[in-house]
């Protein structure tokens, strides 16, 4: 088994991918400028939250996100032994390094982070209704943003008699400054709490691992997590809808797969009408959710495509009509959370372990629920409303040639859409024609050819030379690495007697037939006891979860959405496999013990 | 009065002082979820009843009146009398047909017709004139059929008057004729499977875990050594098995003919397989938790799965009693992790390299 992984300087260019480079920004690329530095570094794909190719655009909330983070880390909460985490993009993938804090500096950073980390945990619930307040001003603010086509002559009251002084042109290159700069202020937000939400949590895993040496990880999962979060509402709403139209009569007006006929089957009645206006009160906000993880212009958003909320509320009714029961189980799982924590506290052998376990358990409890929810506020709601602010802007350009269609906006780097619209905005004013539409369809149509050719080739897991123990708890914890997937990767990923390994992310165990599932496009694939089997989930698929016997994850560990979402419907799952969508085929019968961690394929 | 036979599951402590000190612990067990092998106790009713009406009284004053307890051979020719009377003296018949009847019971509860038990004797309290010879008392393995079982009983109250327990009432000034005994009739437990388990994970004291060593057939291998058992390591809270080790199990201790135990060779298939199913890992575990909170301390068990015993009573505890290696050492969290000061623990977790060592303990789960 080799020692270390292939320099990022040795990994060839895919075959048709030539010039990548100009897809992105200069200082996200590996170059000769820093290439000491980057060799001596341990480079792995963020699959994650990145398992596809980035587009020029999408690098934008990549970039925001990973910079955020460590800003916290090193600039407001000076966390000791953790710097940041650098990035990089090759061939078009997501790769990250954690950066180690120098040795010598972290004894003076303890004091620094204790006043600084101590505020935020002593304030915690008072910072974090502030935060809601701020996520949600900031929401409104980017909802607000102005993006319209350029009129043909400026209105008379609101522009010229009102005094104000400047013009359409001038608004809207501000509009999409002020978009880029409310994105880097969301992710600021994103990170202020999350890292101490970690961190809190880490401190009672530490404490329960060392008290019980074997205690699965994931009963600690279990006595912390939270049983009614945000992210599980839009879900509920779905469900919601589906017994009002059961309940209302209205059921029959859905016809599946075609959101026209049902709603011109609602519109003809009062109850129809109730229940159109019902849904659309659920949507906002609880359907600016992504079938994704939210970082891809690609990612379905269920208020932009309709056809998704209605397909699964059309599927809830006749679950409810074959007398079946949609509620999770939250009783029970109330009650099993309870008896964990019951049958532990009684196993501690004295009033201090006791004292130290109620302690850090409260604490990791007040904090957790930011952690689950802040993602559907940062990654869903408002990563929605930006790709629509954006495709809004890719219409403009489209209307003026600059592009063929609103979504092609994402193949210009964030910082060339400035000098886009600066050419369209000039020759607006004088007129005179713009260079953009010579310029940008023969770019973004090689760009496009680019992108495919990259995603044609698999990204390596991982570069440069892995640490010999993987310690960073956030990469533990955000990206489920850990000196066992290490390895795993070095050896290559080929599935030997021992089958398939990953965390025990859910306990249980099913069988039956493998249903691989790269993206989620292709989720009605799924049929009735299927296992998943994705790179990565989204909390947006809970409806099929209803499905579903199991599900493998490639990437992702405890914490990651694909464990909350099957812990929260009861369905074994393993998580952090690496290669199960390389290894397993769809139809396999297979066989997924969440309670190991181990998938075993049964039978081809 | 009490009714001849009690079940230990209906055992009750309104009626100890009636079903002497074995009886009363195996229907307290019995109570508690803990599955001693399934039987009876015979009151000091019956035995009352018997001697009431075999006038034994009058009998223990002809015979024992004037004994010197320093003349040995005087003393063993009038207990072996007494003795003998008690062995051969007639039940009242209600007395019969209830300890006939619980035999029957039994059997047909096991599966078995004539099913095998243990007859033993039962001292009646701890401050009672015999309880000092709780130990003497006899015990009488693998009896079959109601005329045995009649005859087992008989001997045991017969054993009351052995001649260090009657010397013994004369030399205290003890009355021989309030002397009573229960007897308790228990199922021989004829075990597929047996071992021990332990409250503990053995080699990190890790509390929240059940070890347990199992092999084919009596447990007796399995706790002198001489066969490699099976382990099985399970989580006591989230009640998953962690940890499977199936050994190469070369014999297994049988019953012969002669109702002994004897150490026999097994076939490749069966010494390989392994001796457990997951259900009665689970439910040798569940069997051990429960005895470890009704003692209040981490437990060191002896279990048998039983042959006759029908699928969900088939787990039987054969002998608990509390672990002393790890229970005497100090938790072993440091004084950061354990201080109140959450905010020095937070900076300990980030800087500890925790995940190397969780890292390393899951590698060697799989």
């Amino acid at each position: 088994m080799a020692d270390r992984f292939p320099s990022p300087f040795d990994i060839p260019t895919p075959e048709g991918a030539e010039g990548w480079q100009d897809l992105y920004a200069y200082s996200s690329l590996f170059s000769e400028d820093r290439r000491e530095y980057e060799d001596s570094m341990f480079w792995f794909q963020d699959g994650v939250h990145w398992p596809q190719v980035l587009t020029p655009w999408d690098a934008t909330f990549f970039e925001f996100a990973i910079t955020s983070l460590s800003q916290y880390n090193t600039r407001h909460l000076l966390v000791p032994p953790a710097n940041g985490i650098d990035y990089r993009i090759l061939n078009g993938y997501a790769y990250l390094t954690p950066v180690p804090a120098p040795e010598a500096e972290i004894g003076a950073r303890v004091e620094q982070f204790m006043q600084r980390a101590g505020h935020y945990f002593m304030n915690w619930n008072d910072l974090y209704d502030k935060w809601m307040v701020k996520i949600r001003d900031l929401v409104a603010e980017m909802e607000a943003l102005h993006i319209e086509p350029l009129p043909e002559v400026e209105d008379f009251e609101a522009v010229v008699a009102s005094g104000k002084g400047s013009g359409s042109g001038y608004a809207l290159i501000d509009a999409y400054y002020r978009l880029l700069s409310s994105a880097l202020k969301l992710w600021q937000f994103h990170f202020e709490f999350l890292n101490l939400g970690y961190a809190a949590y880490l401190d009672f895993f530490g404490f329960c691992k060392q008290v019980f040496p074997n205690i699965p990880d994931l009963a600690i999962a279990k006595m912390v997590a939270g049983v009614d979060v945000d992210l599980f509402r839009p879900d509920d709403e779905l469900k919601r809808l589906a017994r009002m139209a059961r309940d209302t009569g209205v059921a029959d007006s859905f016809v599946a797969g075609n959101v026209e006929t049902t709603c011109e089957n609602l519109k003809a009645t009062d109850a129809g009408r109730a229940w159109i206006s019902s849904f659309q009160e659920s949507a906002e906000p609880w359907f600016n959710f992504s079938n994704g993880s939210g970082f891809y212009h690609t990612d379905k958003i269920w208020i932009e495509n309709v056809e998704i909320p209605f397909d699964f509320i059309t599927n809830y009714i006749s679950l409810l009509n074959e007398g079946g029961d949609l509620a999770r189980p939250v009783a029970a799982i109330h009650a099993e959370r309870d008896r964990i924590v019951n049958e532990y506290t009684d196993l501690l052998t004295s009033d201090e372990e006791r004292e130290a376990f109620a302690g850090k358990l409260g604490l990791a409890r007040v904090v957790f629920p930011y952690v689950e929810n802040h993602n559907f506020y940062v990654e869903h709601w408002s990563h929605s409303v930006l790709w629509r602010k954006m495709r809004s802007l890719g219409q403009i350009f489209a209307d003026a040639g600059f592009i063929a269609e609103a979504n092609d906006i994402f193949y210009l780097q964030r910082h060339e859409v400035p000098d886009a619209l600066f050419d369209l905005y000039a020759s607006w004013a004088t007129p005179a024609p713009p260079r953009g539409p010579k310029y940008w369809p023969a770019k973004v149509a090689d760009r496009k050819r680019i992108v495919s050719a990259l995603k044609a080739a698999k990204p390596a897991p991982a570069l440069g030379v892995p640490p010999e123990v993987v310690t960073e708890p956030f990469t533990v914890m955000l990206w489920g690495i850990t000196s066992d997937s290490v390895a795993a990767w070095l050896g290559g990923g080929a599935s030997g007697e021992g089958g398939i390994k990953g965390f025990a992310a859910s306990p249980g165990v099913a069988e039956g037939p493998a249903r691989v599932i790269f993206s989620a496009d292709q989720i009605n694939e799924i049929q009735q006891g299927e296992i998943l089997v994705a790179p990565l989930t989204a909390p947006s698929w809970a409806p099929i979860f209803g499905k579903i016997g199991a599900t493998v994850t490639d990437t992702g560990g405890m914490m990651s959405h694909a464990a909350i979402v099957c812990r929260e419907y009861g369905l074994p799952a393993v998580t952090g496999t690496g290669f199960a969508t390389s290894n397993i085929k769809t139809g396999q019968r297979i066989r997924v013990d969440g309670s190991n961690g181990t998938v075993t394929i049964l039978e081809d | 009065m009490s009714s001849t036979i009690t079940w230990f599951e209906s055992y009750w402590a309104g009626i100890k002082h009636e079903m002497g000190g074995k009886a009363a612990s195996l229907g307290e067990m019995t109570g508690a979820g803990l599955p001693v092998p399934p039987g009876f106790g015979i009151s000091t009713t019956a035995y009352r009843r018997t001697a009431l009406e075999a006038d034994l009284d009058q009998q223990l004053a002809h015979h024992l009146n004037g004994m010197d307890v320093n003349d040995t051979d005087d003393v063993s020719r009038r207990c072996a009398a007494i003795r003998d009377i008690i062995r051969t003296m007639p039940m009242p018949i209600e007395v019969e047909e209830a300890i006939r009847a619980g035999y029957l019971e039994l059997s047909a509860r096991s599966g078995v017709t004539d099913v095998p038990v243990a007859v033993r004797s039962s001292a009646t309290s701890e401050d009672s004139p015999d309880a000092s010879f709780a130990g003497e008392h006899d015990t009488y393995l693998w009896v079959r059929g109601g005329d045995d079982v009649i005859d087992a009983v008989r001997r045991c109250w017969a054993s009351l008057f052995t001649d260090r327990a009657t010397c013994y009432r004369v030399e205290m000034g003890y009355e021989h004729r309030s002397v009573e005994m229960c007897v308790v009739v228990q199922k021989m437990v004829r075990p597929t499977a047996a071992g021990v388990a332990f409250t503990l994970n053995p080699t990190d004291g890790d509390r929240s875990q059940i070890a347990i060593d199992s092999a084919w057939g009596f447990g007796e291998g399995v706790v002198s050594g001489e066969i490699t058992p099976d382990n099985f390591l399970i989580d006591k809270v989230v009640r998953e098995i962690g940890r499977r080790v199936v050994s190469v199990k070369e014999c297994e201790f049988a019953l012969t003919d002669h109702d002994t135990v004897e150490k026999r060779p097994l076939d490749a298939d069966r010494a390989s397989a392994p001796s457990l199913t997951d259900d009665q890992i689970k439910g040798i575990a569940a069997l051990a938790r429960t005895a470890e909170k009704h003692y209040g301390c981490p437990q060191d068990i002896e279990w048998a799965v039983d042959a006759d015993l029908p699928e969900g009573q088939n787990i039987i505890l054969l002998q608990a009693r509390p672990e002393t290696v790890w229970s005497k050492k100090a938790p072993a969290a440091s004084s950061v992790t354990k201080s109140g000061d959450f905010m020095a623990s937070i900076v300990s977790t980030l800087m500890s390299p925790l995940y190397s060592r969780s890292s390393a303990d899951g590698t060697e789960a799989k």
